[in-house]
């Protein structure tokens, strides 16, 4: 099917009268989205693009019975926003807004974990379920519906590595930037696990970049519970060390959160990483043909194939296209 | 943002943390009455935003007040990691029996502000964590409830064995947390808290770091904002809305988003070219950003090509063709542009590029080997 949004999703975008959230706004009705509501205190009772406006969260969701809501409010209103959708009891909240205080974030964090909900973002594209479902700015021209799962720490990065996927008539499940801050709601793992439980999702693609340890906390991750494929990307290893790089979260410091620790950690756990994101279509490719032959393999000798050798195994045969396709180029 | 070591003890002694008194001077004058007013030893420190101040040079002790004309001269104006020292602090200078470490840092894993406290301060805290890590104590707070008097306390007696030095360290600890949440902190760290020989607790230096997103309401400490130890390149990005920072390379980079942009800057470095900046011109297609964009990357005589790197997914490439051919006439550069756009309306943009001649390519690994093949084409021959 599908992680976090589906056919079934009924989106309340809390700052619809805003020039992104209109815009967005329609955008995401017209790729099939069901928008039930927006919301804009003081503008209730008005409508943008046959969307009904109310003034508080609450209202719309008595009016729609709506599950999930997209934040485009400027970042001085985001926090408040959090709040008020998890009050209303949204179980899954969106979080475009870039430039929300960390300190702020971590406080909302503890509360909406307290309550149960699930957060994506802030400073996110959002996230869509090609054919289905989308929620943010991801453009939906660019994707399609196949068996790759898409997680990403950034957006117009993910963009590229989506047009490469579909360029190569590999289409998606999912696809989901988690957001560049330092504190977000949704991390690698949460999504890892919500792929790795998906049926339909058969492989992922797990974009990451320099700062903080997400990567290493996901590569430990699958290396001991993931049994899908999964190929890597590390942005930012020409990225000075104390510069923050565009992105609040994307900051070497103390010498930690390089894009060399990450890209080892994720090779030791046997994923591939590509140098361009452009390689990405192959190494999925290749990975998801190694584990259709395992799989087959692993059902002919079946009771033999769970030993730890078989864990290993897979991390050598993984290594050897990332290795491939960084000579061919140099 | 970082402040100023004067600056964070400011706001230090202002929440009542006990700082040794000094003031700030631009002038050898202002040190020598500084040092004149306390009328005993003092400590001459640069301020620069960058580690390692001391074992640059740039940190003293100044006996008697000549002493401390001397190294007021010696100080202001030296070159330390590349800023220019304009402002040196003049504190008393106190005698220290020990030296410990305090601070708060955000921890992205727990989603806390996580205190590190180490009785082997005075050093890089990484250094320890590194050669002698059960010197170091971590505790993650949670922010709902704050900082509880007994993890203070319990984070006090991990530095000090005296219950009069662990009474006043807990109270700084908690001081410290206070502030953190007080001035939307990222960081903030004493190192060194020392110990006086009568058994004082004393914070001598003070690292604070402001949340930039959390600026809007701290216009205090926006005010701090000390122009003078930035590049004045990314100062002029950041008024003009833009993400950049300045690498050593030849090929200037302009691309949307902050991801795509670092993943260009490493695909020049991986195909044997050198990046000479990162650019994240944002998510909008104003022309107005591609100028400034340009304007700062020609200022650079380093560079020998151009690449711009557009991904137009809501954002649509024929606005974005508009704004650089903008930004083209207005600037006339000289250095050659290669410019690759993806996506809505990308034949319209391939069009309007052509009426100015501008040379375009299609993925995003022939832009960087194309902006890569005119660089060298634009280095002479005898530089290589």
């Amino acid at each position: 099917m599908s992680i976090l949004i589906d056919k079934k999703t009924r989106v309340i975008v809390q700052g619809i009268t805003g020039r992104d959230g209109s815009f967005h706004a329609e955008q995401m009705k017209k790729y099939g989205t069901n928008v039930v509501a927006g919301v804009t205190p003081g503008k209730g009772g008005s409508n943008v693009a046959g969307i009904p406006v109310y003034n508080t969260v609450a209202e719309a969701m008595v009016a729609t019975s709506a599950n999930t809501s997209v934040i485009y409010v400027p970042p001085a209103f985001a926090i408040d926003a959090i709040y008020e959708a998890a009050d209303a009891g949204v179980k899954l909240i969106i979080c475009i807004t870039e430039g929300v205080p960390a300190n702020d974030m971590m406080k909302v964090y503890a509360y909406i974990k307290s309550k149960g909900i699930r957060l994506v973002g802030p400073n996110c594209p959002g996230l869509i379920s090609p054919g289905q479902s989308k929620v943010g700015i991801m453009p939906g021209s660019i994707v399609a519906k196949g068996p790759v799962g898409v997680v990403s720490r950034s957006g117009t990065l993910t963009y590229e590595a989506i047009w490469a996927l579909t360029s190569a008539g590999i289409g998606q499940t999912t696809c989901i930037g988690i957001g560049g801050d330092q504190i977000i709601g949704t991390n690698f793992l949460d999504v890892l696990k919500m792929f790795e439980e998906d049926s339909a999702t058969k492989a992922v693609v797990m974009i990451g970049e320099i700062g903080g340890s997400d990567e290493e906390e996901a590569a430990k991750y699958i290396k001991k519970h993931m049994t899908k494929p999964v190929v890597g990307f590390i942005a930012g290893r020409t990225a000075p060390p104390g510069k923050r790089m565009g992105h609040a979260g994307a900051i070497i410091s103390g010498g930690t959160g390089t894009a060399e620790e990450k890209v080892k950690a994720l090779g030791d756990a046997g994923i591939p990483i590509a140098a361009s994101p452009t390689e990405i279509p192959a190494l999925i490719k290749a990975r998801m043909k190694e584990s259709g032959k395992k799989k087959s393999g692993q059902k002919q000798k079946k009771g033999a194939g769970k030993t730890a050798s078989g864990g290993k195994k897979t991390g050598k045969a993984s290594k050897k296209p990332a290795g491939k396709a960084r000579g061919k180029k140099k | 943002m970082k402040i100023h070591e004067y600056q964070a003890k400011e706001i230090f002694a202002k929440a009542g943390i006990p700082v040794p008194q000094g003031g700030v001077a631009m002038t050898v004058a202002e040190v020598v009455s500084l040092a004149e007013s306390y009328g005993r030893p003092v400590m001459v420190k640069s301020q620069v935003h960058v580690g390692g101040r001391g074992k640059a040079g740039g940190v003293k002790y100044a006996e008697n007040v000549e002493a401390a004309r001397v190294w007021g001269q010696k100080i202001l104006g030296m070159d330390i990691k590349g800023l220019t020292v304009k402002k040196v602090l003049v504190t008393e200078a106190v005698d220290i029996v020990s030296e410990s470490y305090v601070g708060i840092v955000i921890d992205r894993v727990s989603k806390r502000p996580v205190f590190m406290v180490s009785p082997a301060g005075g050093i890089d805290i990484e250094e320890v964590a590194a050669k002698t890590p059960e010197k170091i104590m971590k505790m993650a707070v949670d922010p709902t409830y704050g900082l509880r008097s007994y993890q203070a306390w319990q984070l006090a007696a991990f530095l000090y064995r005296d219950p009069g030095q662990i009474r006043q360290a807990a109270s700084i600890i908690t001081k410290l947390y206070d502030i953190y949440w007080k001035v939307d902190a990222s960081l903030v760290e004493i190192n060194p808290l020392i110990t006086t020989p009568d058994g004082k607790v004393v914070a001598i230096d003070a690292k604070l770091n402001v949340d930039d997103n959390a600026l809007y309401r701290q216009p205090e400490i926006a005010a701090m904002r000390d122009l003078d130890s930035e590049d004045p390149a990314e100062v002029e990005a950041r008024d003009g809305d833009l993400s950049f920072v300045k690498l050593s390379g030849n090929i200037g980079c302009i691309v949307n988003g902050a991801g795509l942009a670092m993943a260009t800057m490493d695909l020049v470095k991986y195909y044997g070219g050198d990046p000479a900046n990162f650019l994240d011109i944002g998510g909008s297609s104003n022309p107005q950003k591609v100028i400034t964009a340009l304007r700062i990357i020609l200022r650079d005589g380093n560079i020998r090509s151009i690449l711009i790197n557009i991904f137009g997914g809501i954002t649509r490439c024929d606005d974005v063709a508009n704004g650089i051919v903008m930004a083209y006439e207005q600037l006339k550069p000289e250095v050659p542009i290669v410019v690759r756009l993806t996506g809505t309306n990308e034949t319209e943009a391939r069009k309007i590029l052509k009426s100015v001649n501008l040379q375009s390519a299609e993925t995003l690994d022939d832009v960087v080997k194309e902006a890569i093949r005119l660089a060298d084409v634009e280095t002479p021959a005898a530089g290589r």
